[in-house]
């Protein structure tokens, strides 16, 4: 494989991975502060009991998502050496900035959260877990800020005797709309991902009739939030569809499989296109649906394909730029259905909380665990999508991925890091679930991460 | 505020950065790596983790920080460094992980082979980590090969010279003392004693690398290429370092602490004279060097970030400080009151 293609890999691999425990950090840390503060209020036991458990589950998700974290604050240089010499001027402030306004903030307050209970008054324990939640989606809008700019670039002039993008305008790069959506859906996808989560453990003790009362307040906390999560990022991801509309036609045709323009334009519920993956072979379509997602309007134009990729040659020079459209055309299918199911299955949940002795239900067996995997999936899809609808821009309009990567590195090198990264991620994974399984399972009453006595018997110690 | 000055304003900022990271962090990966030696039992492994637990993290910022600062104030740095150290920094994240992931997970099940591998982790991961960046910066003092277009065109050999490697030792020793003077400071009892002999033969080990490594860049003649002359600044370094040699005999560990903290941000203070203008020297022709005034960013964005950087960095100053503050107590390895 070239240079390129491996960078383009292990890039995608390591953001998705850190990506995958990122959102729950940011929706779980919301949870584990309400009900730390509603302990505050009531001094009731139980809301005490579900910080201290729904914390654990925060802190063993939390740690992977520090160490992967640092790989990306210097994946940009190590990598995209080229990328960070065009951009430096504009892209390396809000990265600096999250340093400093939202790591240092849930890094510091993190451990004061741990290890200051019972140091320091209960008021300032109980500030510390809002500083983490804080912090850690102050972090995310930094990066969604950063990232909104390489889709929707704002703020900058090129300089053409320095061979770069410089920023101008900083408020326009802090108010770009297109990252503000972003935020929307991002943030309530981990407050959705948190809830689901919740949902899932909660059901997995109430099936077998362990601290009930626990459990039954997380579940109708989960099924609430999970709801109202599920349905803002429903309609932050319809507006996102808008924008997208305007700001990058082609990857809204290549999401959806719009070969020639359409008007009013119809939605692919499923395509199948030739082999040259430039003409439609076979496909089912629901009339004017699109029209709707795309401009809010039944009737609108949606640009194809074929006449997007005309008309950027003229703008941009020869070259292709149709991104691939298998990946696109799936994952937006995989993210949209897996959240329409995740909005029906909170709705389910909740009604069923109705009853009295819902935990007796036979599906509570299995639809909670089962309905945990969807915002997780969704998640990656939405991210490859985004990602791999830019292609071939890295900066969309302004730099291709061609042109981005490190010239100095060889294929050597990137095998040698993918192949690290890989080795180390998955062991991280291993170690991951195992704790949070075993965590999830044994409920809040369990006390075992405490001091063992295996005194001399640890390996390699004695003198 | 004219470019120039934001310019150099910049450089400083950024070894301030660094500074404060080698500073913090420094104590943090010598913890590490004494982990293993110093605690024997589980309740003292517990207990020398927890003089850093609440802080390691916060402290790891600082590097996070120095990184993107040197990318939103010059790009050019930030992509020739982080793409021609790439294997070695490519490690160095492999130890940063390593260590990152062990400190939330290694008590987290009773297992003592599982508590075990995550220790060693630890300490092979600050060992790592102390190691590189010691090198990477002793490179960046030597100067190393880049080519008209900003490009590094060595490889991880380059790197791999002997004043580099001297300069990876070295750092691993400093951190080494520093971590021990730290856990004299914040343990009691039987550790206090044991970390103090730790201390004793470090102090001298450390002592022997760091004037091998000014004589080397005394007679490679490193010292004086810059506009600056670090001046008395290396001498004061090394001084303070044998004075803390008294401190550790004396069992004084508040001051053998300060002393090699001075030591390492002299040390720091006469890296960054000797560089500046340059921030990354080309060996292969200086005139392509990177310098302040060739990789920086437009004055517009350094502007925006002074007024940023210059706004957050006293209020990160004031709550980290005041986590050291509540958290100044000693560690006992008394079970009741270790937190796990
Ligand atoms: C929308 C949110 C979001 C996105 C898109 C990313 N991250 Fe992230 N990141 C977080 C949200 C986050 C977080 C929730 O704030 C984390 C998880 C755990 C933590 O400490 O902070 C985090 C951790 C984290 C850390 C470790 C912080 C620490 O040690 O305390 C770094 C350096 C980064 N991230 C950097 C990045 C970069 C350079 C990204 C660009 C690809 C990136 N993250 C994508
Ligand atoms: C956190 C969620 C994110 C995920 C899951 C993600 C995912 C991906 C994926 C899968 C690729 C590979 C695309 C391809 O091969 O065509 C990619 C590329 C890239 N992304 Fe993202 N990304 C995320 C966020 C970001 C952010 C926040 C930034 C910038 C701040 C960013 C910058 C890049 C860059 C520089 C590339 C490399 C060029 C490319 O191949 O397109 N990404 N990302
Ligand atoms: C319910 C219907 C949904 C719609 C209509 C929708 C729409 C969209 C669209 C159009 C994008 C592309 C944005 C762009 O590249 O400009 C996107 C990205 C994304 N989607 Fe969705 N989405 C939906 C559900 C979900 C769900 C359930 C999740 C996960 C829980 C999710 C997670 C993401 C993520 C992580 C991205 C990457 C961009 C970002 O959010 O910042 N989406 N979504």
């Amino acid at each position: 494989m070239d240079l390129i293609t491996l960078s383009r890999l292990q890039f995608g691999l390591t953001t998705v991975y850190h990506w995958l425990f990122v959102p729950l950090t940011l929706g779980l840390g919301w949870f584990v502060a309400y009900f730390q503060t509603r302990y505050y209020q009531t001094k009731d036991e139980t809301w005490r009991k579900m910080a201290k458990f729904w914390g654990k589950l925060f802190l063993i998700n939390f740690a992977i998502g520090v160490v992967t974290g640092i790989v990306q604050e210097f994946q940009f240089g190590m990598n995209w050496s080229e990328y960070s010499r065009y951009v430096g001027d504009i892209f390396g402030a809000p990265l600096a900035i999250e340093a400093l306004m939202a790591f240092f903030l849930e890094s510091t307050f993190l451990g004061v959260w741990i290890f200051g209970e019972g140091k320091i008054p209960e008021k300032a324990h109980l500030a510390s877990i809002w500083m983490v939640a804080i912090g850690s989606n102050l972090s995310a809008i930094w990066i969604l800020l950063a990232n909104g700019w390489m889709q929707n670039p704002v703020g900058y002039v090129i300089n053409e005797s320095a061979g770069r993008a410089e920023m101008v305008d900083f408020f326009a790069i802090v108010s770009n709309p297109k990252a503000w959506i972003f935020v929307w859906h991002t943030l309530a996808d981990g407050l959705a991902m948190a809830a689901f989560l919740i949902l899932a453990v909660s059901a997995y003790h109430l099936v077998r009739k362990q601290n009930l009362d626990f459990f039954k307040r997380s579940f109708q906390i989960g099924a609430v939030m999970g709801l109202i999560a599920s349905a803002l990022v429903f309609l932050g991801g319809h507006t996102m569809g808008q924008f997208m509309y305007e700001s990058q036609p082609m990857k809204m045709a290549a999401l959806e499989a719009v070969w020639e323009t359409e008007e009013p334009a119809s939605f692919s519920l499923l395509t199948i296109g030739d082999l040259t993956g430039r003409q439609e072979v076979w496909s089912i379509r629901i009339p004017y649906v699109m029209s709707f997602l795309a401009c809010n309007n039944f009737t609108c134009e949606v640009k194809g394909v074929n006449e997007l990729q005309a008309q950027y040659e003229q703008q941009y020079g020869h070259g292709n730029y149709v991104p691939l459209m298998v990946v696109t055309y799936w994952t937006f299918r995989i993210m949209m259905g897996f959240g329409f199911i995740m909005m029906g299955a909170a709705v389910w949940f909740l009604y069923a909380t109705r009853r009295p002795d819902y935990e007796n239900a036979k599906w509570m067996k299995l639809v909670p665990f089962g309905a945990l995997f969807l915002p997780y999936l969704a998640n990656a899809s939405g991210w490859i999508l985004t990602e791999m609808g830019r292609q071939p821009w890295i900066v969309f309009g302004l730099l291709k991925v061609q042109d981005a990567v490190s010239p100095n590195l060889t294929p050597v090198d990137l095998l040698i890091s993918l192949i690290g990264y890989t080795v180390v991620y998955s062991s991280l994974a291993v170690a991951m679930v195992y704790l949070m399984k075993k965590y999830a399972i044994a409920g809040p009453d369990a006390t075992m991460h405490e001091s063992v006595d295996v005194a001399p018997a640890l390996v390699g110690s004695q003198d | 505020m004219s470019y120039e000055f934001l310019q150099i304003l910049w450089f400083i900022l950024i070894a301030v950065l660094w500074i404060g990271f080698f500073f913090l962090e420094g104590f943090d990966f010598g913890v590490g790596m004494l982990l293993p030696f110093i605690g024997k039992k589980d309740e003292e492994r517990r207990a020398v983790i927890n003089t850093i637990g609440s802080v390691w993290d916060g402290n790891e910022v600082w590097l996070l920080t120095a990184g993107g600062a040197t990318f939103a104030a010059f790009p050019e740095w930030y992509a020739t460094m982080f793409s021609g150290f790439y294997l070695a920094f490519f490690l160095l994240l492999v130890g940063l992980i390593m260590r990152g992931i062990s400190f939330e997970y290694r008590s987290k099940d009773a297992n003592p082979a599982w508590r075990n591998r995550f220790d060693w982790m630890i300490a092979i991961g600050s060992f790592l980590a102390a190691l590189l960046l010691g090198a990477a910066f002793a490179n960046l003092a030597r100067g190393v090969p880049i080519n008209a277009d900003k490009m590094f065109t060595g490889n991880l050999f380059t790197l791999l010279n002997p004043y580099g490697l001297l300069g990876g030792l070295t750092t691993v020793a400093i951190f080494l003392l520093h971590g021990a003077n730290f856990l004299g400071l914040k343990l009691e009892g039987e550790l206090r004693e044991r970390v103090n002999v730790f201390a004793k033969k470090l102090w001298i080990g450390t002592t022997v690398l760091y004037i091998a490594l000014a004589i080397s860049t005394y007679v490679a003649g490193f010292w004086s290429r810059g506009f600056v002359n670090p001046g008395v600044v290396p001498i004061a370094a090394l001084a303070v370092l044998l004075v803390a040699g008294y401190f550790i005999n004396r069992r004084m560990e508040g001051w053998a602490f300060i002393m090699v903290a001075l030591n390492i941000v002299l040390t720091q203070v006469t890296f960054f004279s000797m560089t500046f203008p340059n921030v990354m020297l080309s060996t292969t022709n200086p005139e392509w060097s990177l310098t302040i005034y060739n990789a920086s960013s437009s004055q517009y964005t350094l502007g925006v970030m002074s007024i940023v950087a210059l706004t957050f960095v006293p209020i990160v100053l004031a709550y980290q400080g005041w986590t050291y503050y509540i958290f100044r107590k000693r560690i006992s390895t008394d079970k009741k009151s270790l937190v796990y």
